[in-house]
């Protein structure tokens, strides 16, 4: 809630063209920013568009069947209007990105040290042992032990959680204003999640950069994260502070998704379970989206589509019924 | 009251590596002496990280593979004497279902086809009844009969996961082994699933062997406990006893490690430093020892035993009598704010009023007790 973000997204659109001509609705009208060393946590299950938006900050999304508008403000930038040279310039710059396969991620065919000293070299320039140095330095401050002699290894020889300390440090390069973590821990076991959670507080916590964090693991985002959006079938249903979201959630569909986890510190005879499935996105429902599966819903939510309203201050709901409270006192 | 399976000893070491002339000359220990014993109706799961050989177990006691020492006892039999008849007659009465729903059932096959297969192959309902049992078996995990029709791809990946559940359920078994059943569904799904496997407990009294590796799952669903590092068992306890006073240093890191849907929750976690050590060349002594925060010299050299408490709690540490209360790492209970609380109760009494995770709906009688 800064007065200037460091990135600002509004309106954003994406549309899918399939080679059958059906069009999916993949994202549709989302509002985020981000302000300097904040953590957005941007959640939803399979499908909601989570990646799909942050592909798009990336400029990752094929041109020819993916049609994109609004618009991404990013440091003075619009980076949807932005030359595919420019975006390759920012890319592994200011603007950096750690995917959820650390195996596929790497090449395998070149030491860990030649990838990363490639992207120094890319946007730095300086010296191959100028470069070699820094990188040395970047697998120290990632915890890789003996990175003298580790930089010389190939991705094949490192275990998961090494790998993805590894793309961190790639990453992190050329201390990037913006880091975008696509489900960073999903593939990792549980302690070694927990040190790379650890690794990323205490980079952000030094470098003061700006994070999304894109999970499915709402607890995950309750240990990192300050600011929270959650997507539903290509929309942002909820956008709140932390403590907000997980205290007073404003939308049945984080209420159905807080409910529905098995959690350490309350035990549920019975979880909750939100029945149904997901709309078909090639013809989205007219009115609420998760109208069909909400256990509160009545006739107007059908009808057309709700607006993201604030319902607190600094906490959006795009649910008609919201607060919620009233409906349970 | 006798225990409806009894393992004991178990042992499996893979081949990993042979010499030119074919001599195994390295192995993978991936289970190295794991006992344990399941009532029936109860709950046992099998916890730990990657490569700690919680799936090996699975299979063991299935004998999917074969042991290379050790015994499993399931009703009073032994299972490793058994020949190839006692064998099949024994997979009707233990089955499992595996973490990748996409990857286990045959495409080619329609859903009808696959839960009529195990009908057919122990001969137990007549072939002019089975489309019937089928559809009573559909019915069991919440699906429509109609949809025996179709093929697996037709189906979204929770959907396929009450298939496989169904398919399992067919044969009638005592026992079915959950190979992380859950982990590959988004969280809404997840706990369908979970619900749904509860309700079938309840009402046939299965027994289930549930591995995972994420201990809020275990917590909710779990009778008791066993966490196993790299092939052992390092504290096996009643599942309450385990998660409100985790002993051995393995499980109190695993405990804290999993983030708490809670974004104010006070508690230390453990951050366990390095790396999981391979199977292939376990430490010596204490399997553990090089990433125990508690360690002193007789863990390198000496390895401990699993010895268990008046009330059946185990731990194998030479340090469980030493270490500090546990108590820092656990969560703080409360998790739910009494605002959230009720929106979920509210949202799930009305959800309830549809459909429910599956069972009981439209009166099917049961033939399966």
């Amino acid at each position: 809630m800064s007065a200037s973000p460091l990135i600002e997204i509004r309106d954003l659109r994406i549309r899918f063209h399939g080679d059958d001509g059906r069009i999916t609705h993949a994202v549709d009208s989302v509002d985020l920013s981000v302000a300097n060393g904040a953590t957005l946590g941007l959640v939803g299950e399979s499908g909601c568009g989570k990646s799909v938006t942050s592909l798009a900050i990336m400029g990752l999304l094929p041109k020819q069947s993916a049609e994109i508008s609004g618009a991404i403000r990013f440091d003075g930038l619009d980076l949807l209007q932005t030359p595919d040279p420019t975006l390759r310039d920012l890319r592994g710059d200011r603007l950096a990105m750690i995917f959820q396969e650390p195996m596929t991620s790497l090449n395998p065919s070149f030491t860990i040290g030649d990838q990363i000293i490639e992207t120094i070299l890319r946007h730095r320039g300086g010296s191959r042992k100028g470069a070699r140095e820094r990188a040395v330095e970047l697998l120290r401050r990632v915890h890789i032990p003996s990175p003298e002699r580790r930089i010389d290894e190939y991705p094949h020889k490192l275990s998961g959680g090494m790998r993805q300390r590894v793309m961190i440090a790639m990453a992190l390069a050329c201390d990037p204003r913006l880091l975008i973590a696509d489900e960073p821990t999903t593939a990792l076991d549980v302690t070694l999640q927990a040190q790379i959670l650890e690794l990323m507080r205490e980079l952000k916590a030094a470098s003061g950069a700006a994070i999304i964090l894109i999970t499915h693991d709402l607890g995950v985002v309750a240990e990192v994260c300050d600011e929270v959006a959650v997507m539903y079938a290509g929309e942002i249903v909820e956008r709140a502070a932390v403590d907000e979201l997980f205290s007073a959630p404003q939308h049945p569909y984080t209420v159905g998704l807080l409910g529905s986890i098995p959690r350490l510190d309350h035990r549920a005879e019975q979880l909750a379970t939100i029945e149904g499935m997901v709309p078909n996105m090639a013809q989205p429902p007219a009115g609420c989206r998760f109208a069909a599966r909400c256990p509160f819903v009545i006739e107007p939510c059908t009808a057309a589509p709700p607006p993201l309203v604030e319902v607190s201050p600094g906490h959006l709901s795009r649910c008609i019924r919201a607060p919620l409270e009233r409906l349970v006192s | 009251m006798t225990a409806l399976l009894e393992v004991s000893g178990l042992v499996k070491h893979f081949v990993a590596e042979r010499s030119l002339f074919g001599r195994p000359v390295a192995h993978v220990r991936a289970v190295d002496g794991v006992s344990f014993s399941l009532e029936a109706g109860k709950t046992l799961a099998l916890v730990g990280e990657s490569g700690c050989g919680k799936s090996t177990v699975s299979r063991l006691v299935l004998r999917l593979i074969e042991p290379d020492a050790g015994t499993v006892r399931f009703d009073g039999r032994d299972l490793l004497a058994l020949d190839a008849g006692g064998l099949r007659k024994f997979r009707r009465e233990a089955q499992i279902i595996f973490q990748d729903p996409y990857a286990s059932l045959n495409p080619r096959m329609t859903v009808g086809q696959i839960l009529t297969e195990p009908l057919a192959l122990h001969d137990l309902v007549p072939p002019p009844q089975r489309r019937a049992r089928v559809a009573e078996i559909l019915r069991l995990v919440g699906l429509e009969p109609r949809l025996a029709r179709r093929y697996p791809h037709e189906f979204s990946g929770g959907q396929r996961q009450r298939i496989a559940i169904a398919r399992a359920l067919a044969v009638e078994p005592k026992l079915i082994i959950c190979d992380e059943p859950v982990s590959a569904l988004d969280v809404s799904i997840r706990s369908q699933i979970l619900n749904l496997l509860r309700e079938l407990q309840d009402r046939f009294g299965l027994a289930y062997i549930f591995v995972s590796h994420d201990l809020a799952v275990v917590k909710h669903i779990a009778d008791h406990v066993a966490v196993m590092n790299l092939g052992q068992i390092v504290e096996t306890a009643e599942a309450d006893a385990l998660f409100a006073s985790p002993r051995h240093p393995y499980s109190r890191a695993l405990l804290s490690a999993i983030p708490l849907p809670q974004p104010k929750a006070k508690r230390t976690t453990v951050l366990l430093e390095g790396e999981i050590p391979s199977a292939l060349n376990p430490p010596a002594g204490c399997r553990f020892h090089t990433r125990c925060p508690f360690v002193i010299e007789r863990c390198r050299n000496q390895a401990p035993a699993l010895l268990a408490d008046g009330t059946g709690h185990a731990t194998a540490c030479h340090r469980t009598a030493e270490l500090p209360s546990a108590d820092a790492i656990l969560p703080t209970a409360g998790g739910f704010s009494p605002a959230l609380a009720k929106l979920v109760a509210a949202f799930s009494r009305k959800t309830e009023g549809g459909s429910p995770a599956g069972v009981g709906i439209q009166g099917t009688a049961s033939t399966t007790k």
